[in-house]
Parts: C-alpha cells; structure tokens; sequence
C-alpha cells in the first residue's frame, strides 16, 4: 500500500534550490498532519553536497539517485528517473516546488503515470482526514479548494513564497542517505540542452533605485505612459513595469519586474494599473511601502499594499503629480 | 511545416468576477470573452513560422458555441482551418480530461508542431501541453521565447528563472508551450475577416474520437471556490482623486518616509 511523502530535491549544478525548503515546510507539515512518513529524493549527478544539505533537516531518509544522463536536466531524463524512484517506493505523495523545472517535467511525469498533478498550490486543509489543495485562479483573484479523486501517489507543488524557507525543521540527527540504484539504459533524451545564459547586461538597474513607479495594463495604451513618466519625475522615482508593458514594446525588458524580470526593494513601489500577479508580486514584495492604484477594489495587488487607492488611475496620476509639484515648488 | 494551436477562450481580463451560485466556479453570465493571453502568442508564432517555411496552421478549441469567436478570430489572422471540440463531456476542471480529448482529435492530424499557451488565465494549470505530449509520445519544451526551425529538428529558446535562458534542440514533431511576449500580435485584417468566412471548422464531438464517460471523470476537481481573504491590512485611502491623492502624499511624507 502506498504510505509516506517524497519530496523532490531540486538543485542546479550541484546546488539547492532554495524554494525546495520551501516546499520542505509544506511537507514536513503534511506529515505530522496525516502521520506519514517524509523522505527526499535528489535527482542530478554528483549531488551528494545537496542530499547532506537536505539530510540535516527533520526528515526520515533522503534517496541520491543518480546517472550521468541527470547531469544536465531534461524533462525526458528527469521523468524516467523520478518516475522509477516512484514506482519503487510507492508514495502517498510527491511534493515540488513551483519552480520552471518543475512545470517542464511534472506535468508529463503525472500523466505517464496515469496520476494528477493540482500546481501551483499556496497551501492545504484537511477537513475530516480529506485533503483539500488551495489553488489560485484567474491569475489570483479567486482561490480554491480541489480535492483528488484518484488513488495515490497524489503530485502536489506549491507556489514560491507560499511557505517560509527559514521555518524548515532541523533533524534531531541526520537522517539516513541512501543511493537509489536508477536503469537509465534504455532512456532516451530526446531534449538536447544547450549552456544556460543571461542577456546582454542591463541598461537600468532598478535594484539600486530608492522609489519606483511601476506601470501595468491598466494604463491602455502606449501615447499615456507619458502620465506615469511625469509621476515618475515628480516623485524622484525610476519607471517601471509589469511583463505586458514590455512584451509589447511600450518600455524595454530591462525595466519589466518579475519572476522573469529584476528583483528590487526599494523605499517606495507605487503600482499603477498592475493587478498583483505572483509572478510580478515575487519582484517587489520586499519593497518598504507599496501603494497600488487600482480601479478594482479585488485586485490581489491590494493584499500586500500598504497604501491603496480604489479607482480610475486617469483621475488620480494627474492628482497625485499635482500634489507632488505642489511640495517640491 | 504544419503547426497545430491549441486554443483556449477564457473571460475578459478586465471582467468582474462573481462566484458563481454552486460557489464551485465564476458566475458566467454578462462575462465578455477573449483568446486567452500565451494561446494568441502561440498562435501568432504559428502564423510567423508558416508565412517563413510554408505548411498549414490547423487551431484546435474545446468549449461551447462561444468559442467559435475566437476560433474565426484565429482564422481570420491567417490559420488554415480550425477544430472545435463541441461536446460537453469534455469540459472539465481536469487538465487531463481535455488533453485525452485534444489527443483524440489530433490523432490522424499530420503535423511537425503542436504549440499552446504556457499556461491559461483562467485555470492556469500549464499542464495541458504537456498532458498531449505525453499521450502523444512527442517531446516536449516550455516556456518558449524563439523558435528556429533547422533541418533535424527544431531549436527553441527557453526563458528559465530570473533572467536566465537555454537554448534546446528537439526533434520534430514536438510541443512548444509558448510564452506571451514571443512576438508582437497583429490584428485581423478586413480582408482577413472574410476570407476566414470560407475556412473550415470541423466540429467533433465524444463519439467521434472514441471519447467514453470514463474518460472524461475528472481526477481533480474544485470543492469550492472563494475571494481570497485578505492577509495584510492596506490602508485603503478614499476621497476625490484631488483629496485622496493629497493625504496619500502626506502619509507618504510623514508615516512612510519614503522621500
Ligand atoms: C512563467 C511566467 C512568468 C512571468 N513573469 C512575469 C514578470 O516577470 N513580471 C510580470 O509583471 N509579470 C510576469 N508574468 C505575467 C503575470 O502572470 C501577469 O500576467 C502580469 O503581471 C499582469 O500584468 P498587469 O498587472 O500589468 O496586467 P493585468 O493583470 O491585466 O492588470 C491590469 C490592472 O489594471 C487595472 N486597471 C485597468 N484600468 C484601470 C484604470 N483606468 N485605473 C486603474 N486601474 C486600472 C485592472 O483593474 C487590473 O488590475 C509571468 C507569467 C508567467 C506565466
């Protein structure tokens, strides 16, 4: 019978994902819960530096499972080897992280095994020994509970920041490593990856500015960006934006705020006409003081605002640079 | 090169959503609906491809009548003849279901290239690309930013976290889940409108794929569905925008010290 949690140990050349601990918490959560057992699994070659680092958390046995076919990540590698790992241990769960990787393989991993995958989750409830998952949906704006009706293993990730990587529980000791011995002969990769890099450097760096003025789809058209330039201007502040603002060519990619975007932190994040997807939200929550300017009072940018205007951003950015001019004269 | 773009019609971005009365989904009624954001990406990277390396784009929609809007939509930018799986039993909050059924329809196409969206603005799931591939044994890559077809295969670029990209080489035919800001989105043009009115669409329903009951039971389902309460307090400043925009400067100045 399938019984315990395995939790999928992402790393990048031989170092830890950080939202794995995350997703750690999760699972080390779910499994005082629902009195099961947790062990991890870290896929890759030459990953022992990553299974200690997983081993000193409170978890009950961490499997290595390597091949020189992992060295590199492909979705078809990845997904015979996690995939005969599972099939040789038989969970209850499989946990992940949100992550890129994640999305590239998980999908089809589920699907080869004929299970589910409920992504993308920002949290759980057991109500009456049932597990409920807590999805967004509408990018957000509504949340939900899903409940699975298949027979396990259940594949479950969890968003970034949906728990906290400094809660993870150390171990008492270091719970016990042991190689998986995977058959990767008959795997073919059919993915060839070529060496990961970054676009030529950045022209802005947000990272360093004080107070930015932030721009999303709210704002229409490209002729108004003019309006959130003079804020900008009148509030000693560098412009900013959301993904659709780059995408369509109204401002460069280097000033686009995100998961695929710059992470900053500045004294002030003013958004205008941005909704607070969690891909935009990852790239300034840690600002000191967020205002949001938003016609829509639901707007998931108005959790983690600490100030907030409700309604037409063409009547308050004109309002607010008025007022702004007005103390600098 | 034939390309296949699977597409999904999701509600307005800019609509006000209700909970719907079973609190299971949105209340659908007044909703205006549109191509949903990635799936108008990888349908304008199909029509770039084709007008590059000739080849047919074949758009595929599962949903009911109103989606026909965005399939002649697609027609109309350029696409060649359109699929449009009618049948309710394929709808369903299970990534899976409608994968089976995409599967289905697909399974006597001719196609070198079968792109979707990265995920859908509604569920969001991104996992029904992949679902497909899976059934359908091709290989798969993600989050696509450029595609470059070559003589072997196909080499795409893949956008990876925070800044970071990856070329990938696969053979063809494969999946490419594209992402929204591949290219710039043209309009239908007048002369595109009509044209589309001769282009096919081929309706399909259950029966004609071989598509049973057991195939459309949903392994994951939504239990309820709700306004995410709000975990922070943001102080809400109201007023005319004059007013509001007075005391948010003050608080700006003098709580926030953010000048
Ligand atoms: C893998 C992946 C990576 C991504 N990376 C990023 C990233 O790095 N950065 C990023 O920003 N996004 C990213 N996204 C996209 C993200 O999911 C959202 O789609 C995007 O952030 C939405 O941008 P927005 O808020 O400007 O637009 P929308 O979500 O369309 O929001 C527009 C807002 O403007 C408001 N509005 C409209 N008119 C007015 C008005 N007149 N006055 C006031 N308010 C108005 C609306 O109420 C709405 O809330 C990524 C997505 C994926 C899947």
């Amino acid at each position: 019978m399938s019984q315990g949690i395995l939790l999928f140990v992402e790393q990048r050349d031989g170092v830890l994902n950080r939202t794995t601990l995350e997703a750690l918490v999760a699972s080390q959560q779910l499994a005082a819960g629902m009195s099961e057992s947790l062990s991890a699994a870290v896929l890759g070659s030459g990953v022992s530096a990553v299974a200690s680092e997983i081993a000193a958390k409170k978890l009950d046995k961490v499997y290595i499972a390597e091949d020189s076919k992992l060295a590199e990540y492909t979705p078809d590698g990845y997904t015979a080897a996690l995939r005969q790992v599972i099939e040789k241990l038989d969970p209850r769960y499989v946990i992940f992280s949100h992550t890129y990787q994640v999305r590239d393989f998980a999908p089809r991993l589920t699907a080869a095994l004929g299970k589910t995958f409920v992504g993308d989750c920002i949290g759980y409830k057991l109500e009456g020994g049932a597990l409920l998952l807590t999805r967004q949906i509408f990018q957000g704006k509504i949340n939900t509970d899903v409940g699975v009706s298949t027979e396990p293993p259940i594949f479950i990730s969890f968003q970034t920041g949906s728990y906290r990587a400094d809660q993870a529980a150390a171990g008492e000791s270091t719970a016990q490593i042991e190689n998986f011995t995977l058959d990767m002969s008959g795997v073919e990769l059919r993915a060839k990856p070529e060496e990961k890099f970054q676009e030529a450097k950045q022209a802005v760096d947000l990272t360093q500015a004080e107070r930015i003025v932030s721009v999303g789809r709210g704002i229409k058209s490209e002729e108004n960006l003019g309006l959130v330039k003079d804020l900008a201007e009148a509030l000693g502040a560098e412009l900013a934006a959301s993904r659709p603002i780059c995408d369509n060519e109204w401002l460069p990619m280097d000033r686009q705020i995100g998961s695929s975007g710059q992470t900053v932190a500045p004294k002030l994040y003013l958004a205008v006409g941005i909704s607070g997807a969690i891909q935009h939200v990852v790239g300034m929550k840690n600002a000191q003081t967020i205002v949001a300017i938003n016609k829509d009072a639901e707007a998931p940018i108005f959790d983690i605002a600490d100030y907030g205007i409700v309604g037409d951003l063409f009547e308050i950015v004109p309002a607010l640079i008025a007022e702004a001019k007005k103390s600098q004269g | 090169m034939n390309i296949v773009v699977c597409l999904k019609q999701v509600p307005k971005k800019d609509s006000i959503l209700r909970i719907g009365a079973d609190q299971k989904w949105i209340d659908e009624r007044d909703l205006s609906y549109e191509m949903s954001e990635a799936d108008a990406y990888a349908l304008e990277e199909a029509l770039r491809q084709k007008e590059k390396h000739g080849g047919e784009v074949i758009v595929i929609s599962s949903g009911p009548e109103r989606v026909r809007q965005s399939i002649k939509e697609a027609l109309a930018k350029g696409a060649d003849r359109a699929i449009h799986l009618t049948d309710p039993l394929f709808n369903s909050g299970d990534p899976a279901v409608i994968a089976r059924a995409l599967a289905g329809a697909l399974k006597n196409e001719k196609f070198d290239l079968i792109f979707t969206g990265l995920q859908s603005d509604d569920y969001g799931f991104a996992q029904v690309g992949l679902i497909l591939a899976e059934m359908l044994g091709l290989p798969s890559a993600t989050i696509v930013m450029e595609v470059q077809p070559e003589d072997s295969g196909v080499r795409v670029k893949r956008e990876l976290e925070s800044g970071w990209f990856q070329w990938v080489k696969l053979p063809m035919p494969a999946l490419l889940t594209i992402q929204s800001g591949i290219n710039q989105l043209r309009y239908a043009t007048l002369k595109g409108i009509m044209a589309a009115k001769k282009k096919e669409i081929k309706e399909v329903k259950a029966a004609d794929i071989g598509f049973t009951e057991s195939d459309a039971i949903s392994a994951q389902s939504i239990q309820r569905a709700y306004f995410p309460e709000k975990t922070k307090r943001t102080e809400i400043i109201e007023g005319k925008p004059a007013e509001a925009a007075a005391k948010l400067m003050e608080k700006l100045r003098f709580d926030a010290r953010v000048f």
